[in-house]
């Protein structure tokens, strides 16, 4: 399950839900990971731009390798301005035995960092910079770069 | 025709060409003064599926999507 919201994630509806979700489904793990924006640098607020197509093939490839452990993954990402203190990003991995929601949590957060699909801004006096200098290129970037030496 | 959307903080508005594969896309990206730069950073999908191959056909009605680097969380 992958959830995207217009500003600030509402965390403890969001987890307390995932979990009514799953109460049932006799998981022994359920680890949780909160992304939560710090005031550092004069910002107000970061702001979020979201490519969903392929942020949705990133999720469910994701979500076919947790099950391949027994596990789940879920996802909850906001889109737009959301202002420091808050929430911009949250995941959770629920597993019947917790070395592989440890594990799984880890590699998910890591992995969405290099890999999904989002661009992220500063917003300063109301303001949208690109955070060119955190933002990492994705795999297989230079591609077009690399059509252009080969002639 | 193939569409060609930017992405994120790219400052384009999409264009439409006529290639044959995304090496020929590639050589008229890089004649753009406001792409060149963010060329060797960027990945790409066709049709929201990422890819790899460089010299990739592409076919008319192919969607060709720009993706800069990024930054999630």
């Amino acid at each position: 399950m992958m959830e995207l919201y217009n500003g600030p994630l509402d965390v403890k509806e969001i987890f307390g839900r995932w979990l009514d979700e799953e109460a049932e489904s006799n998981y022994g793990a359920y680890i949780p990971f909160v992304g939560t924006i710090r005031a550092e640098g004069g910002i107000e607020a970061l702001s979020f731009d979201i490519y969903v197509p392929v942020l949705r093939s990133w999720f469910d490839a994701w979500q076919a390798r947790a099950k391949e452990r027994g596990a789940i993954v879920k996802m909850a990402h906001a889109v737009g301005d959301v202002p420091v203190h808050s929430s911009s990003y949250i995941a959770a991995v629920f597993s019947p035995r917790r070395r592989v929601a440890l594990e799984l949590i880890e590699d998910f957060v890591e992995d969405f960092k290099a890999n999904a699909p989002i661009w992220k801004y500063d917003v300063i006096d109301g303001r949208r910079i690109y955070a060119e200098d955190r933002s990492t290129p994705m795999e297989g970037a230079g591609l077009l770069a690399d059509g252009q030496k080969s002639e | 025709m193939i569409r060609v959307e930017f992405l994120g903080p790219i400052a384009r508005e999409p264009m439409e060409v006529e290639v044959r594969d995304l090496a020929e896309l590639s050589r008229i990206l890089f004649e753009e003064e406001t792409i060149r730069p963010w060329l060797q950073k960027c990945a790409v999908a066709v049709n929201d599926v990422m890819v790899k191959d460089p010299k990739l056909p592409l076919k008319a009605g192919d969607r060709v999507s720009i993706l800069p680097p990024v930054c999630g969380g």
